[in-house]
């Protein structure tokens, strides 16, 4: 079993992980348009604030921050359930096709809706999250194979067709909008966090509470699924039922996360694997760092895109991609 | 005869008697009646439309052109470079998806799937963003390029892997090139505020195909086939394996780069023209392989031509659906494409 000092070094990294995130918060809170400066972030958030600074904090800065981090955190945990129970390490739930889905579904309610601001883009989440279920289904159905049951690899496979298909589905569909609609979705699909509003953090939170706990009780189930088949059939894991909750567990998180952060690839495969060189594959230890270094990700992804170009921004998946997609052709020649 | 030549031919008899199952009889009668299908295929396309027109029209326009037909002048302007468009794209795609099927002995292949329209679409949102868009070589230079790039970044990280490329792995990297050069290209996008115009470039289709475009992608594009056809035995013995290749005498390195130098021309030119359309450059080898055998003598000619009628009917069939609104031909096409990968990927357990 696990060494004590192990064991040790591992509630270190997680709390200096916590501390990171703690820093990068406030880094995150006094950069750019409309900053508080650290020394009045503690003040303002303890109620002792003026009326500009509650309004930048609690309006303004709290919300979006939140939600990078929520969803950092749900995208992490969705790559890292991904990865054990498929055994492949390239796997991301933006590159299964999850967030084309989502993104279809976006562009229905864009056309549905327009993109006037109102009460119903409160539904916008909703809609998202349903298409990322509906395309988790397919890639589900497609992938499975009687007698052998769902193959990750060929679940993979079905995932990149899905997207592609998708992709120039909504592409074309999304070319036809007009010229306002279409930057709305534009903006979404490139991974701009746009839901900066508590409504959104409540949207959010709910699938998260639900599901994180549930996924650590289920740590040494994945310990062991992530070793091999054959052994935790052996150690009396009934593989294929606890795959597909496990499976469904990790969309539901993705289409989520997705749903009120955009369109944001490689969160899920950068954060695992960062975790799990710094405290190893045992899910207990592992899970919680990968979440917060999902969330730790996204966060400082969004705070560099709002304050390079300052009043446009760059959309935090733009620049979540620019880091993931050689890290993840890295892990791939590696492998 | 040198020794060498003796084990030539001895190597090259191992491989005809292993995998050589050409049909040369029912790949010349298929080759020309899809040569017919397309002479076909782009008469009906011309003759139906918003407009309709009669096939004798059709007839006189290209080849008794009036001044004053306003029929005439609708073909000639508008449906004629579309159609033809269509068709130098569907063999672009085709070709190039053959070639690369053949290569990398990978039968899900496909310049969509593997990242080189992504990188074709971004090599157009830098030309717009920063040279304007005025004159189209240096757009189709650009498109180039990004197909370039994205080529040399799926095939060298594949190359770099030692444990061996399965079909499942070049397919995620592809799939990662993408989703990092459209994230590249889309952020350049959204800063200069050039978002939709490129979409609406991307997923145009082939409406708006201008001549002076035809004058320069057509010739490219016949450029790159026959590039391709006159390399195509040496495409049939490579894609039997490197080993069967080099103990052959092949120069592999050489054949291979130049190759690969016309799948990227070939995807960069239809790009510039179409946008990025996946799934026909695995659609189209794989039927054609299925219908003439496994010698590229024939998958080449034969999926040019077929790809040319495929893009050609599915354009028609866009702007059919729902006129006179025009369907997006991408979409037709993926929904055409999928199941076919779909297949594709069930299929196969080497795959993974």
């Amino acid at each position: 079993m696990m060494s004590t000092r192990h064991l040790k070094r591992s509630i270190i990294i997680i709390i200096s992980t916590f501390v990171l995130l703690l820093l990068i918060f406030t880094i995150s809170v006094a950069t750019g348009f409309a900053s508080l400066s650290p020394d009045r972030l503690l003040p303002t958030l303890f109620g002792n604030g003026t009326a500009k600074e509650n309004l930048i904090l609690f309006t303004f800065r709290l919300p979006r921050i939140l939600i990078a981090v929520l969803a950092g955190m749900g995208l992490a945990l969705s790559g890292a359930i991904l990865q054990s129970i498929t055994r492949n390490p390239l796997a991301d739930p933006g590159i299964l096709g999850i967030n084309s889905g989502a993104g279809l579904f976006v562009v229905f309610f864009v056309l549905l809706f327009g993109n006037s601001t109102g009460n119903h883009l409160y539904l916008l989440p909703l809609f998202a999250l349903i298409g990322g279920l509906i395309t988790a289904i397919f890639i589900y159905l497609f992938s499975y194979k009687k007698g052998e049951g769902i193959q990750p690899g060929r679940m993979l496979l079905v995932g990149v067709g899905l997207a592609a298909a998708i992709n120039g589905a909504l592409l074309t569909l999304a070319s036809k909008m007009a010229r306002e609609e279409y930057d709305f979705f534009a903006n979404w699909a490139a991974g701009r966090i746009w839901g900066d509003d508590w409504l959104f953090v409540f949207a959010l939170l709910p699938w998260l509470v639900l599901l994180i706990p549930f996924i650590y009780f289920k740590s040494n189930t994945l310990n062991t699924m992530a070793l091999n088949e054959e052994l935790s059939v052996g150690l009396g894991v009934k593989t294929n039922k606890e795959r597909y909750t496990l499976l469904l567990v990790s969309v539901a998180l993705a289409a989520a996360s997705v749903s009120v952060s955009g369109g944001i690839a490689f969160i899920g495969l950068l954060a695992p694997h960062i975790a799990r060189s710094l405290v190893g594959p045992r899910h207990q230890l592992f899970l919680p760092v990968a979440a917060m270094f999902g969330g730790l990700l996204l966060l400082s992804a969004d705070t560099i895109g709002r304050v390079l170009l300052d009043t446009i921004g760059i959309p935090a998946g733009v620049i979540v991609s620019f880091i993931g997609a050689p890290y993840f052709l890295y892990l791939m020649a590696k492998k | 005869m040198g020794l060498s030549n003796v084990m030539k031919n001895n190597t090259l008899n191992e491989a005809k008697e292993k995998k050589i199952y050409a049909r040369p009889a029912v790949a010349s009668i298929i080759l020309a009646l899809s040569c017919l299908l397309l002479v076909g295929s782009l008469v009906l396309a011309i003759s139906v439309g918003a407009a309709s027109i009669s096939f004798a029209d059709v007839w006189q326009a290209v080849f008794a052109y009036q001044q004053g037909n306003e029929d005439h002048q609708i073909i000639r302007s508008i449906r004629l470079p579309r159609e033809l468009g269509a068709a130098v794209v569907g063999a672009a795609f085709a070709v190039s998806g053959a070639i690369m099927q053949g290569m990398t002995k990978n039968p899900l292949a496909d310049p969509g799937l593997l990242g080189l329209n992504a990188g074709a679409s971004l090599g157009l949102a830098i030309a717009f963003s920063y040279v304007g868009n005025t004159n189209y070589m240096i757009i189709m230079l650009f498109s180039f390029i990004g197909a370039g790039i994205a080529a040399c970044l799926v095939f060298g990280f594949s190359a770099m892997n030692r444990g061996g490329m399965t079909p499942l792995k070049i397919t995620l990297a592809g799939a990662a090139v993408t989703a990092f050069l459209s994230s590249i290209g889309e952020g350049i996008a959204l800063i200069n505020k050039l978002s939709q115009s490129i979409a609406f470039w991307t997923a145009g289709g082939v409406s708006g195909t201008t001549w002076a475009q035809l004058q320069i992608v057509t010739p490219t594009v016949l450029l790159g086939i026959m590039i391709a056809i006159m390399l195509s035995r040496s495409l049939t013995v490579l894609s039997f394996g490197e080993d069967v290749a080099k103990g052959l005498g092949q120069r592999t390195f050489i054949v291979k780069a130049v190759l690969m130098t016309v799948v990227l021309i070939l995807a960069g030119a239809a790009v510039s023209l179409v946008g990025a359309i996946a799934f026909v450059g695995l659609l189209i080898p794989h039927i054609v392989r299925f219908l003439v055998g496994n010698d590229y003598r024939w998958i080449i000619p034969c999926s040019a031509v077929i790809g040319s009628v495929f893009l050609v009917l599915a354009d028609t069939a866009a702007r059919m659906v729902n006129p006179p609104f025009e369907t997006p031909m991408g979409a037709i096409v993926a929904i055409l494409g999928l199941p076919f990968f779909l297949y594709l990927a069930r299929k196969g357990r080497s795959l993974i």
